[in-house]
């Protein structure tokens, strides 16, 4: 098998640098020299931009595809990055480097550019994320086991510090969910047992400082930052509501906002636990995943009140704004994974059911939201569906995908 | 999957003449799902018990489901937990997907390091 799978992706790669190749140049006589000569006539006339590329983790194969979200295509597979069965992604500000947490805790440093592995570190046994601080010098991970964050220089993947979520007291150390980048070189992110939110400074991230903020409330399961930076919201497990860090305020702490959003409705089954990130918020509203409720929490964010519960059909997973903020899209958690929901947001209901494939665990706008990709775990594609018409504009094969993460994050606070 | 009744056989033929008495003492009588639907139930675990227990089961949200890491419990308290749920914790009732004698199976197929 490998030398087939090798063969086939040299030639996809050959292929895709061919086109650039054509592209840039007139001279298609050195195309019957062989690869490696066009590999390297090609270094100079073939630029290109990155910021139409984009990353999708195959969750079995510990692998990823590198994409190109304008023409619709895979350009490449880099292979050999552990156990991606949970990851995810944060870009280099320039957008030329993926960085990708595995589960097993594997750092791995990808050239999106080039389509190679640069550099790989086993940082952590368990790992769930990480985030890239406002100068782009300081790539943070987020583990579970042994618990805390750490601290890698982008360029190096040196380990710079470590913040331990240790506690004397009960002997454990707090899984860390919801790491977020704030503005000023500081780090947001929750402690799941503990229950408090923490903030650091990384100026110096030799020695990042600390600052505490306790009793947020029970089992936070993820966080974000708004895209300005200014809010810090961890979603609770444990609890009907979220804590709310107003970082323009940081003396008034942590508030509850959306307390008891379920009050006096049964709550049900959770199959898989909802993710958070900065496209919950658009336009003045925040669109957020009840709890054990088949429903879309709709709050104001002048004031944190709920405005509206949209009934959906099943646990949200991820709720996601388009960048227009005109309407919001839904997909959900076992056993109603096949559906993807969307929302209008001038009536808040929902104008579309989709059917796009079954296990679909991610939804990816492109930069300007003309295209969300999803991807279907269980039927090995992607799917590309059109905002504007809601029709499947293209399938791509790929294998039991789960994160598709564009390169539009490299220029967004809290991606 | 066509070998796997095959290796159910030889499975509890082991059971028989090892000297794994904790494991043959385990209250397992329940009949192994067709073919099909054992396909269908490890499907189940990897992915979707996968989401918190992580798809190697070694652990996310959700703890370890390594045969390691439930050597120290009873399947009874297995069986409680995949039917039931842990309430106060984020496990929920597996009730509605599986039968009782089929997650008693994933409980064995758990123990046995879960094999393909």
């Amino acid at each position: 098998m490998g030398d087939s799978m090798a063969e086939k992706r040299r030639s996809r790669v050959v292929h895709s640098i061919r086109r650039s190749c054509l592209r840039g140049w007139a001279a298609g006589s050195a195309l019957l020299l062989g690869a490696s000569l066009l590999l390297a006539g090609c270094a100079s006339p073939s630029l290109r931009g990155t910021g139409d590329l984009g990353v999708v983790i195959e969750r079995a194969s510990g692998s990823v595809q590198l994409v190109d979200n304008t023409r619709s295509e895979r350009l490449a597979t880099v292979k050999g990055l552990g156990d991606l069965s949970h990851a995810s992604v944060v870009f280099s500000r320039d957008a030329r480097y993926a960085y990708v947490f595995g589960r097993d805790g594997g750092l791995s440093k990808v050239d999106i550019l080039a389509g190679r592995l640069v550099k790989r570190v086993m940082q952590a046994g368990n790992s769930i994320g990480g985030a890239i601080s406002s100068d782009g010098r300081v790539v943070a991970a987020q583990n579970y086991e042994p618990g805390g964050v750490k601290l890698f220089d982008a360029d190096t993947l040196e380990l710079l510090a470590e913040v331990s979520t240790h506690d004397a007291t009960s002997g454990h150390s707090s899984k860390v969910v919801g790491l977020a980048d704030l503005p000023g070189q500081r780090f947001a992110f929750s402690l799941f047992e503990a229950g408090e939110i923490w903030v650091i400074d990384v100026a110096d991230p030799r020695h990042p400082v600390t600052t505490r903020y306790p009793n947020v409330g029970r089992q936070p399961y993820d966080g974000l930052a708004s895209q300005d930076g200014r809010y810090y919201l961890a979603g609770l497990f444990g609890e009907d509501g979220l804590a709310l860090l107003d970082t323009w305020h940081p003396e008034a702490g942590v508030r509850r906002v959306l307390d008891g959003y379920g009050r006096g409705t049964e709550k049900l089954p959770v199959y898989k636990m909802p993710h958070l990130r900065g496209w919950a918020l658009s336009g003045g509203q925040a669109f957020l995943p009840a709890i054990g409720h088949n429903e879309v929490l709709v709050a104001d964010t002048r004031d944190w009140q709920l405005r509206a519960k949209v009934p959906v059909h099943g646990q949200p997973v991820f709720v996601m704004a388009e960048p227009s903020g005109r309407r919001v899209w839904v997909n959900f958690a076992f056993p109603h994974n096949d559906t993807v929901q969307v929302i209008d947001v001038p009536t808040l209901t929902v104008v579309k059911t989709l059917k796009p494939g079954r296990g679909i665990l991610h939804m990816e706008f492109t930069p300007r939201g003309d295209e969300v990709w999803l991807s279907s775990r269980d039927d090995d594609k992607l799917v590309i569906v059109d905002t504007a018409t809601l029709a499947v504009r293209r399938e791509l094969p790929a294998a039991s995908p789960s994160g598709i993460f564009f390169s539009w994050r490299a220029s967004r606070i809290g991606m | 999957m066509g070998t796997q009744p095959v290796r159910h056989v030889l499975a509890g033929l082991a059971l028989l003449v090892s000297a794994n008495l904790a494991m043959a003492a385990a209250p397992v009588s329940a009949p192994s799902p067709s073919p099909e639907r054992a396909a269908v139930i490890r499907h189940l675990v990897r992915q979707d018990c996968g989401s918190c227990h992580g798809l190697t089961l070694k652990g996310g949200l959700g703890s370890p489901l390594t045969a390691e890491a439930l050597a120290s419990r009873s399947d009874e308290a297995l069986l409680a937990t995949i039917l039931n749920g842990r309430p106060g914790t984020a496990m929920p009732p597996w009730r509605p997907f599986l039968t009782e004698e089929e997650a008693k199976w994933v409980i064995q197929w758990l123990r046995n390091g879960a094999p393909e």
